[in-house]
């Protein structure tokens, strides 16, 4: 006999201090509908955790696998495959810059290293003010314009060190 | 004092102004607006838009269509260069068969690509246009647009133009009162290469992990919930409405003799050009061409070498240039022509530092699922690194080597290790004494010392 329950209906995972916004839930419910099985929208959910609390906290996962119906373990493995979902607290705003190869050849570690001197922080982390989370991304198909970021939504290139103060002091 | 600084905003543009581009030579830019505004519903349908469709659609003859794609000889624009037409004609079709998927491809996430985003950008209704086509070819029931996460503002004009289009009866039930029922949505991802590998992209669609699976079956057989799936790239689509219209006799004409592929390719040049940028240009253009159109070397730099389709395509030299980039002449060279969008480097960057930076960049991206990938790829890194600080020990260039004969073509499930090792491979056969200016004083460490 397993001591345990098995995490099929998320009853053993913590879910304290978690609740699904409604509207959230009712956006899940509806990204499901566009596929043969719910599963497919397991991506598109955890985006519309992490919109409203800027990461997915573990909490989350039991929460979402209820409602798209399939167990917590593959929430999981997707929550914790892809790049752009994150596992912790998170700045308000999100820098991706570019490493790949023609950034590369155009001066991104010029451009990271200004933007780790004004930030303060390297990548993979995030200022004290939880302001700026600085991250490296995949080719951001922006090479005419390296080297390449983004911050948020929006991409900008070809970024000059001189261009960082005033650009960053436009995200609060 | 720099207030008057500009905020370095990208917008994706093509080079070419529209005098330059017409529907006779230009199929894929010939509508785009100088200004770089969308092309609206409206303003595409006064340009032909939806024309084959409607042609098509009332012909009720998909394996007519599939038959023009063939003899146009369009290959797969996301840098395989595998027959479109070709791929049509192996999809699993008929009576005892469900309708499937059609996919679009709109990962782009190649090191030093640039193209499919100008296309969903400013004309997101010629790549809709396509796949409906593709879904009457195949007999498809429903599509997706699988877009990389990071590509917002194509997410944004893909989503108005696909309520534009459902508006207009261009998707949904009986289109342009043919029959043919078909809709689509958009599928936006969230980071990770290896989702461009169509059996991965596949998984990472239907809500699970982006590892590559098995093949055969191929998509075409069993791919989407196990349905026949037709994957196919963004740039590759949108050539499907113009061969409609023109037929294949006109579309192969397009490149001039100058190849035995047909049409144009959206061909592109970044690093220290002077002019970095993206063209529509009959396929079998040559390196030199592009690079004219790019205004040369920044500063007077001098060529070392270049890859003519993204990271994952092997490195070309000077001697290259004259080469026309289509897919068996620059396969003949030890390359891929990819994405044919030229990544250049100049004398003065180091190969050493170039091959640390792509292999940090296979190795991330690595889904983990083979061994020679990724256990190899961080090797490599490793390697490259100590190589690069003037840290290498004698053996290391060897073990490049054969680090790079492991990840090969038919040792892992997926092309992600091979592409990682063709760069690799080209730079220590062209550049090996770089490789070797890196190996340190320092004697490698031995267990029996004494």
């Amino acid at each position: 006999m397993m001591t345990q329950a098995p995490m099929t209906n998320g009853q053993t995972l913590a879910t304290d201090g978690f609740r699904l916004d409604p509207e959230d839930e009712a956006a899940m419910r509806e990204e499901a509908g566009h596929y043969e099985q719910p599963q497919a929208a397991c991506i598109e959910a955890l985006k519309i955790v992490q919109r409203r609390h800027g990461w997915v906290p573990d909490a989350a996962i039991p929460a979402i696998a209820r409602v798209l119906g399939i167990g917590p373990g593959s929430v999981e493995g997707v929550a914790t495959f892809y790049s752009l979902i994150f596992r912790q607290p998170v700045g308000r705003h999100i820098i991706l810059v570019c490493d790949s190869s023609s950034c590369f050849l155009t001066g991104f570690d010029q451009l990271l290293q200004a933007l780790s001197e004004q930030l303060g922080i390297g990548l993979g982390e995030t200022t004290a003010d939880d302001r700026f989370t600085l991250l490296p991304v995949c080719c951001l198909g922006a090479c005419d314009g390296g080297p390449a970021m983004m911050i948020d939504d929006h991409v900008y290139g070809p970024v000059a060190a001189g261009d960082l103060p005033d650009l960053l002091e436009s995200y609060l | 004092m720099n207030s008057q600084r500009q905020s370095p905003v990208y917008r994706s543009r093509l080079l070419q102004s529209a005098s330059e581009r017409t529907p006779e030579t230009h199929p894929l830019t010939w509508r785009l607006r100088d200004d770089g505004q969308v092309v609206d519903l409206k303003e595409y349908e006064a340009k032909d838009g939806y024309l084959a469709v409607r042609q098509a659609l009332n012909a009720h003859d998909p394996q007519a269509v599939i038959a023009t794609m063939k003899e146009a000889n369009i290959r797969g624009r996301g840098g395989a260069g595998f027959s479109a037409g070709l791929k049509w004609s192996l999809t699993m079709q008929g009576d005892d068969m469900p309708r499937g998927y059609i996919v679009c491809n709109a990962d782009e996430m190649e090191p030093g690509t640039f193209k499919d985003r100008l296309l969903m950008e400013q004309q997101p209704h010629l790549l809709i246009e396509g796949m409906i086509l593709a879904a009457f070819a195949n007999n498809a029931r429903y599509g997706y647009i699988f877009l990389r996460g990071e590509y917002v503002e194509s997410a944004r004009v893909l989503a108005d133009a696909l309520a534009e289009a459902r508006d207009a009866g261009w998707l949904g039930a009986d289109i342009a009162g043919s029959g043919f029922d078909f809709d689509m949505a958009l599928h936006t991802g969230a980071g990770r290469y290896i989702c461009g590998e169509e059996t991965a992209l596949l998984n990472s669609l239907e809500g699970g992990r982006a590892n590559p699976r098995a093949k055969p079956p191929f998509p075409g057989q069993s791919g989407a919930w196990g349905k026949p799936t037709v994957v196919n790239n963004v740039e590759t689509l949108c050539n499907v409405p113009a061969v409609i219209l023109g037929g294949a006799e006109w579309y192969q004409g397009l490149s001039g003799g100058r190849t035995e592929d047909g049409g144009t390719k959206l061909y592109g040049a970044s690093g220290l050009v002077n002019r970095p940028g993206l063209w529509e240009l009959p396929i079998g253009t040559s390196g030199r061409e592009i690079l004219e159109l790019a205004s040369g070397l920044r500063d007077n730099r001098q060529l070392k070498a270049w890859l003519p389709g993204g990271a994952s395509t092997g490195f070309l030299l000077p001697e290259h240039l004259d080469l026309p980039l289509d897919f068996d002449t620059v396969g003949k060279e030890g390359s891929r022509l990819g994405t044919g969008l030229i990544t250049v480097v100049t004398e003065d960057q180091s190969m050493v530092a170039l091959m640390r930076n792509l292999e940090e960049f296979f190795a991330r991206e690595s889904c983990g699922w083979c061994t020679p990938c990724r256990d190899g790829l961080p090797w490599t890194v490793k390697l490259l690194s100590a190589l690069e600080h003037g840290e290498g020990e004698s053996g290391d260039i060897e073990l490049l080597d054969k680090l790079a004969a492991d990840c090969g073509p038919g040792l892992t499930f997926c092309a992600h290790a091979p592409g990682a090792a063709m760069p690799l491979e080209t730079a220590l056969k062209h550049f090996r004494h770089e490789f070797e200016q890196g190996i340190g004083v320092k004697q490698p460490m031995t267990i029996n010392e004494e």
